[in-house]
């Protein structure tokens, strides 16, 4: 019988959302190619994640160690590399996830098997995957084929597929010995770190301003600040923002920031990467500024401005500040 | 310590305008600007910070036509002592995995200490190269990375995860880096640096000299083929608020009072 396998992610007690995102997307494809869909539960301490994995696989093979508490790519690999060398599964989805970004290639490259990176979909052609994956910024997709192989391996984008409500499957609970036999010799893991966090939670703001590579200049952002200010909300960012050292970190938004929810956020010279968008889509308002009509910040936007910034900014934050003197 | 930095001349397409070549499997890259990949940027830049800090050799390798010895040129004048630029007809296609294969065969006759890269490249996004590069070369690595600091026989590292958390890691020399953006603060260099760095070496080398066969590289080295690419479909489109400056920002405070967030 044909196997697909997903890698469940978890971190510090908690299974990631990208595991159920990729185990609604095995299960569409093991019906489409009538394959049986197998959860991967690589950890240290995880029979309640198995329990819970088996409602959404028809099999969860677990392996236990404590070499394995926390993620550690080398350890990780040998396993899958171990599970994989047995069943031989058509397909193993990872998610395009910090862990699958430093698990996948070199997992891949050992067992010579075919690897397509940060898909956005996945289907079958016969018994080949073809993939959609987006290149340029989001500007442009891809429709690419992989190598015909006997196994193939597909890392997914997390917050890409909706998590679908199904019958539950009552999968089987396999423990296999954990093949780790010595040592974990190149890598180890030594603690998680946390930033500290700054004076303002950007988290609990009504109403966000967010500002983008588009500003060019650390002395333009007061430019954007001043919107925030008359709008009575406060001031976040993209990436670049806080690459550049013009904002501290704990003003991110996006996959490597933070994740908001706002009533309002208006985004500033933003171009609206996947990262920074699935951040803020569940936002109720999203207006976005920006000179590029093409930019995909306008995919995830109620209303779009396709202006330059620095002329429709100020004019915007003094007809607000006029509209609250006039109603005060 | 010796350091092998692995970049990218990619086309610098965040402000512009895209259109799909008559292939239908790439993008017209005419009126494009190339410049060195962002995350490779600071790569270069975290490598030449390591050397002025401990000593060693900087050596910085790509893979790409003879334009792309601008953005080699380019890493010289920030710090590097040489550069090798691996060409070939046969590497045309090559996706990251044969890319891999292609590096893998120059440096693994290097010395080298560390080897940095940027996490992802800004035109194919991948994020492979060099974790395959290292599995090829039978050393560790690790990705997204934020911090270095260089023990004994070591290299303690922050790698980003997502919603802020960094893990920390400990990851024996010699190791390959993939280092994420915002790690350091990549210097600019003058036209006139660039120009002066044309005594330092740059070689350029081809598919015999690294002894690489033909189906090893270019398509058929590859674990993936471009099918087609397409500008993505519409799925929900903002309304665009059109009109003069004034009129534009009046519908968006009218907009705003309407739902009682003025």
């Amino acid at each position: 019988m044909t196997e697909l396998f997903v890698l469940a992610e978890h971190r510090r007690g908690e299974l990631r959302d990208v595991t159920f995102e990729m185990l609604t997307k095995g299960r569409e494809l093991s019906q489409k190619i009538n394959a049986d869909l197998t959860a991967v539960l690589i950890g240290h301490n995880v029979k309640e994640f198995a329990k819970r994995l088996a409602d959404h696989a028809k099999t969860v093979l677990t392996v236990d160690d404590t070499r394995l508490e926390d993620f550690n790519a080398e350890a990780y690999q040998k396993v899958l590399s171990h599970l994989i060398s047995e069943r031989k599964p058509l397909l193993t989805l990872i998610g395009h996830t910090s862990f699958g970004i430093d698990l996948a290639p070199s997992l891949a490259t050992e067992l010579n098997v075919p690897l397509a990176t940060d898909c956005i979909n996945v289907d079958f052609e016969e018994k080949k995957p073809i993939v959609v994956r987006q290149v340029y910024g989001g500007k442009v997709n891809v429709k690419a084929s992989l190598r015909t192989s006997e196994n193939y391996i597909v890392t997914l984008r997390p917050a890409t597929f909706e998590v679908q409500e199904a019958e539950p499957l009552g999968g089987e609970i396999i423990e296999i010995p954990s093949p780790l036999k010595e040592d974990i010799p190149y890598k180890k893991f030594i603690e998680y770190f946390e930033p500290p966090a700054g004076e303002v939670d950007i988290t609990v703001a009504d109403i966000l301003v967010s500002v983008g590579r588009g500003i060019k200049d650390t002395e333009n952002v007061p430019i954007v600040e001043k919107l925030a200010e008359a709008l009575g909300g406060a001031l976040a960012c993209s990436r670049p923002i806080v690459d550049k050292g013009w904002l501290p970190s704990d003003r991110q938004v996006g996959t490597s920031g933070k994740t908001v929810k706002p009533k309002l956020y208006i985004a500033v010279g933003i171009s609206g990467a996947f990262q920074h968008v699935s951040g803020m889509k569940n936002s109720d308002l999203i207006i976005a500024i920006n000179k590029d009509s093409k930019a995909p910040i306008f995919r995830a936007a109620d209303y779009g401005v396709v202006e330059d910034l620095f002329k429709v900014v100020p004019i915007l934050t003094n007809k607000i500040l006029e509209e609250k003197k006039s109603s005060s | 310590m010796d350091i092998v930095v692995c970049v990218k001349h990619v086309p610098e397409t965040a402000e512009a305008e895209i259109a799909i070549d008559s292939s239908g499997k790439g993008i017209k890259t005419e009126d494009l600007v190339f410049d060195i990949n962002e995350w490779d940027d600071y790569a270069i830049e975290e490598a030449v910070l390591m050397k002025e800090k401990h000593g060693g050799s900087v050596t910085v390798v790509t893979v790409g036509p003879e334009e792309a010895d601008r953005t080699l040129r380019k890493c010289l004048a920030k710090g590097a002592d040489r550069a090798i630029r691996l060409t070939d007809k046969a590497f045309e296609g090559s996706d990251a995995y044969a890319t891999a294969k292609i590096l893998h065969k120059t440096i693994k006759d290097l010395p080298f200490d560390l080897i940095l890269t940027g996490t992802q490249a800004g035109d194919d996004g991948y994020a492979q190269v060099g974790v395959i590069l290292a599995e090829l070369l039978g050393i560790s690595h690790a990705t997204m990375v934020k911090k270095i600091e260089p023990k004994e026989g070591f290299v303690r590292v922050n790698r980003e995860l997502e919603g802020g958390l960094e893990q920390v890691m400990e990851v024996k020399l010699p190791a390959m880096l993939a280092v994420q953006t915002g790690i350091n603060e990549p210097r600019y260099v003058s036209i006139i640096g660039i120009r002066k760095a044309r005594t330092k070496e740059l070689k350029v080398l081809g598919l015999g000299d690294l002894g690489l066969k033909e189906e090893e590289v270019g398509e058929s080295g590859s674990w993936i083929t471009v099918e087609e690419m397409f500008i993505p479909p519409v799925e929900k489109e903002a309304e665009i608020l059109t009109g003069g400056l004034d009129e534009i920002a009046t519908k968006i405070v009218e907009t705003l009072r309407a739902k009682g967030l003025i």
